[in-house]
């Protein structure tokens, strides 16, 4: 199986969340909102409509290829492609295609291999058709929601890089801000070309396009399976058909959408509707300075207090990394483990993540806990009371006191306790049996203190107690 | 511009068009009446009078709409059956404009279908008939909106020019024509033929109505990206030709704001004003009683002190072919949207999604449409482009560089607007590249987008209306009007 190495390259389409849409004032966030409520009479190709560049799409563009390293072209052009389909109102697509907004760039996967950027540019997204028996309906909702399509180089030389590399793109754009990031309500899809040549050529193979995956597993699966097939066609002596390809989720396999034989000519021609843009270097420099921290700045901020492991599992949050940036620095280990370990594991994490407890109470938390202030299981379950709305704002502090968490630390205290608890009859057994040696009739004892304690007590510091008087 | 008052009402204004336009209705000037409409707007108006109130500028003056201009009242068809029952939910912003200042629009005018046309004979609704001969052509494609002026129904109608659709229909009937300055009047709202020369324009019957009507209508449209900030009404009256011509083609993003200034900047420091004369246009292809009533004008300016300046301009012999190559593939790219899904006309006969296509096209478009829409899909498919229209885009400038060095040399130029007069019906229908070459002294100036100005200059021996061309540099539509009143 190995003579062959793959070659694939990826184009990524990403929606804007821009508040309009691309070429007119209309709002962009469709979202359980009516088919064609979003269109204004530019979308829907009145005669004589004229498109409106969205200054905001533009700001986007620049964080989206800062994100990703890239170059920002100082001016840019808008193109028409033409197809009739009625998704395309106008009979064409304002899209960039010879003059990008975005230059060439790189993205940096975990594990460090750099995937290079070729360009990407700024254009409309298509309207929805939804196709019954015998006729079909036009959504024109989404037409001329801002896109920008990525478009890699043929660095990708797994099924496994191919999964990261669209991971690590979703997280620059999440991180961006220029997406809503919504994989399965199509906010980025994936166009993958797959290419097999033998062990050592410098010629690539022909190339197939699995169209339109929208999650990253189905990206990897598409691209194993169509590594598999298309070595098992070039085995046999035959040649790859450079095709498109559609691929099922439910079979697992991949099915020829339409020949490349009959390839489109899209007649490309320049937007004469829209002047081109200008971009100055100090309005470039002031967009890009709005970027916030990048997952590549977090991993290199904590890694040497985050398991890798746990880092990689937080970065698909951005609003958890954010909140990570906060915390005292002696405190991040912690709070990333319970974020981790805890918010991640709730049935409501979702709902949680877009609205995360103060620093301060993470932080305060973090004290307690380190303070051995509050046992393991009481810091969590403050940690999550610091979620709830009737508790909220209290401080961890408050919070911890009114559920009584506190665990008591004052050894004067703990050994009036103790001694209580020693001098019950119910315990008399249990001591002497550990004064014979039995060590693990110490938990029992401990557990008694602790209920005496009305579980404030901090057990460790109880059953040095405990041994202290036992073994005297 | 005779407005309404107190003695003679718009209504009375209106009913005197409306009555003119039925007497005119043998010429085929209107695809549209809007008697309803027009009367109740100008009760309107004469109550506003009677109350004393302020009207506007234009206050019940008739005038009628080229049929590509959208607006609720009656139906866009751009004369296309592609287009028939097609009522606009939206307003053109010129059309906006000129309503506000209380202009009533007493009816559509005829055009070629999507303004596809010199002569109105490409019109789905027949040709409009010219207004001194009715054997003969209007002109077009804004035939029907210069005979409605040149007929006295109205005093002013809107136009398009996209490569001489106002100039030359205004010359073959004898009325002012003005292809402004691209981008000064907005295009938001207007049927789109060409959308890089495609400009919006009046028919008047004085330079002063038309100085007016662009004080009006020009002006940035947030609507429309390609229109320049505002400079018409910055102009001051008098201003010697500016620095305009160094100004960009196009605003863009970044520059926008600091092009706004007033244009007002000496550059010639003598009193005397120079004229150019292409020297390429005096030739035996143009009819020679244009070319005379050319050089009676060159005299009359000689007379009043002005300079006569031979030009050569030899890129200008580029300038029908390259907009026979510019101008069809922005028509057949900016035609796709009449696909029979959305609005317009259905064909009923299809079966499937590409039959729906191919019928509603094929029946919804004049052969005229088609064969640009043909040739501009072949100049812009894969193969093809860097042959046809990236050589035809590198021609366009050498010709907007071969205007720039021109007005370096002269403050305008006078041309013919077409080589002959007004021709017969039929003439030249079948015989479309004699139909193109109508357009050879016009359409440069759209590829250069620069402004023209056709003027009335006399009859022809058989009475038929001479026009002759002013041109000036970009933004100097102004001074191009005031100096038309020269040449009278």
């Amino acid at each position: 199986m190995s003579k062959y190495v793959p070659t694939i390259g990826i184009e990524c389409h990403v929606q804007l969340c821009t508040k309009t849409k691309l070429f007119s004032e209309v709002d962009n966030d469709a979202r359980g909102k009516e088919p064609n409520s979003c269109v204004s009479p530019v979308d829907y190709a009145l005669p004589g409509m004229l498109p409106r560049l969205n200054g905001e799409a533009i700001r986007f563009a620049i964080l989206a290829g800062r994100a990703m390293n890239c170059e920002i072209n100082a001016l840019s052009r808008f193109d028409r492609k033409h197809y009739f389909y009625p998704d395309s109102p106008k009979g064409y697509q304002i899209t960039q295609f010879y003059q990008p907004i975005i230059g060439s760039g790189y993205v940096e996967l975990p594990s460090g291999t750099k995937i290079r950027i070729e360009h990407a540019h700024l254009e409309g997204d298509a309207g929805k058709l939804t196709h019954f028996d015998g006729y079909s309906l036009v959504d024109l909702n989404r037409v001329d929601t801002p896109l920008i399509e990525i478009v890699s180089m043929p660095d990708i030389h797994s099924a496994k890089d191919a999964h990261d590399y669209c991971k690590e793109l979703w997280r620059l754009m999440c991180y961006a801000g220029v997406t809503y990031g919504d994989l399965y309500n199509g906010n980025m899809r994936f166009d993958v070309n797959t290419s097999l040549a033998p062990e050592g050529s410098k010629k690539l193979g022909v190339r197939t396009e699995v169209k339109n995956l929208n999650s990253f597993r189905s990206v990897e699966r598409a691209v194993e399976y169509e590594i598999k097939r298309q070595t098992k066609v070039l085995d046999s002596g035959e040649k790859v058909v450079q095709q498109t390809l559609g691929w099922s989720d439910t079979t697992g396999k991949t099915t020829p959408q339409r020949s490349k034989e009959v390839a489109a000519d899209y007649r490309y021609m320049p937007e004469p509707d829209l002047p081109p843009i200008h971009l100055s270097a100090e309005f470039i420099e002031a967009e890009s300075a709005k970027l916030p921290l990048m997952p590549s700045d977090y991993r290199e901020r904590f890694k040497s207090v985050i398991a890798e492991d746990i880092m990689e599992a937080l970065l698909d949050y951005p609003t958890l990394m954010q909140k990570l940036g906060e915390i005292n620095e002696q405190y991040v280990k912690n709070v990333s483990n319970w974020f981790a370990s805890v918010l991640l594991a709730e049935e409501k994490s979702a709902e949680y993540l877009n609205d995360l407890p103060s620093a301060k109470d993470l932080n305060e938390l973090a004290e307690m806990n380190e303070k051995k202030e509050l046992s393991s299981t009481a810091t969590k379950e403050v940690f999550l009371r610091l979620f709830d709305p009737q508790m909220k704002g209290r401080g961890a502090k408050n919070i911890a006191k009114e559920l009584g968490l506190i665990q008591e630390n004052d050894l004067g205290a703990l050994e009036k306790i103790v001694d209580a608890v020693l001098a019950k009859p119910e315990t008399q057994k249990a001591q002497e049996d550990f004064k014979a040696g039995q060590e693990k009739v110490l938990g029992f004892l401990v557990g008694q203190v602790m209920k005496e304690s009305r579980g404030k007590a901090n057990p460790s510091a109880v059953s040095e107690i405990l041994r202290n008087k036992l073994t005297k | 511009m005779k407005t309404a008052n107190k003695t003679v009402t718009a209504e009375r204004l209106v009913r005197d068009a409306l009555e003119k336009a039925e007497h005119f209705r043998d010429y085929n000037i209107f695809t549209y009446i809007n008697k309803t409409g027009a009367i109740q707007k100008a009760r309107e108006i004469d109550a506003k009078i009677a109350r004393g109130e302020k009207v506007g500028r234009l206050a019940g003056v008739p005038y009628a709409l080229k049929d590509n201009f959208l607006s609720p009242e009656g139906e866009t068809t751009a004369s296309a059956h592609i287009l028939e029952r097609f009522t606009s939910p939206v307003t053109a912003t010129v059309v906006a404009k000129l309503e506000a200042e209380g202009a009533i629009m007493i009816g559509r005018t005829n055009l070629d279908a999507f303004a596809h046309g010199s002569s109105t004979e490409n019109s789905y609704y027949g040709p409009t008939l010219n207004a001194f001969d009715q054997e003969r052509v209007a002109g077009g494609s804004s035939g029907g909106s210069a005979v409605a002026v040149a007929l006295d129904i109205v005093e002013f109608a809107t136009g398009t020019d996209t490569g001489g659709s106002i100039r030359q229909p205004a010359s073959f009937n004898g009325v002012y024509g003005l292809k402004p300055t691209y981008g000064c009047n907005s295009r938001y709202g207007v049927v789109a033929m060409a959308s890089s020369t495609d400009c919006i324009g009046f028919f008047t019957k004085s330079p002063d109505d038309m100085d007016l009507l662009m004080s009006i209508a020009s002006g940035r449209d947030p609507k429309d990206m390609t229109t320049l900030p505002d400079y018409y009404n910055n102009t001051k009256s008098g201003a010697r030709l500016g620095d305009s011509r160094l100004a960009p083609a196009r605003p863009s993003l970044r520059g926008s704001g600091a092009q706004s200034a007033p244009v007002v900047a000496n550059v010639h420091e003598t009193p005397t004003r120079r004229i150019g004369v292409i020297k390429d246009f005096d030739n035996k292809s143009v009819d020679s009683e244009i070319r005379n009533a050319l050089k009676r004008k060159c005299e009359t300016l000689k007379k009043k002190g002005y300079e006569i300046v031979e030009l050569e301009m030899p890129a200008l012999k580029y300038a029908l072919a390259a907009y026979y190559i510019i101008v069809p593939a922005e028509v057949a790219s900016n035609l796709s949207r009449y696909d029979g899904v959305r609005y317009g006309f259905r064909s009923d006969k299809s079966k499937d999604l590409d039959s729906l296509y191919e019928n509603t096209r094929n029946e919804g478009f004049m052969p005229e449409n088609k064969r640009r829409i043909m040739i501009g899909n072949f100049v812009l498919s894969s193969g093809f482009y860097d042959a046809y229209f990236l050589k035809a885009a590198k021609a366009r400038t050498l010709i907007l560089q071969e205007y720039e060095k021109a007005f370096e040399q002269v403050d305008y130029i006078l041309t013919p607007v077409s080589p002959s007069p007004a021709f017969k019906l039929g003439e030249k229908a079948n015989d479309p590249v004699a139909m193109y070459l109508e357009d050879i002294m016009s359409v440069s100036l759209n590829l250069a987008g620069v402004p023209g100005l056709a003027v009335p200059a006399g009859k022809t021996k058989a009475g038929l209306p001479i026009g002759l061309q002013l041109v000036g540099p970009r933004r100097s539509d102004k001074q191009l009007i005031e100096f038309a009143k020269e040449l009278d």
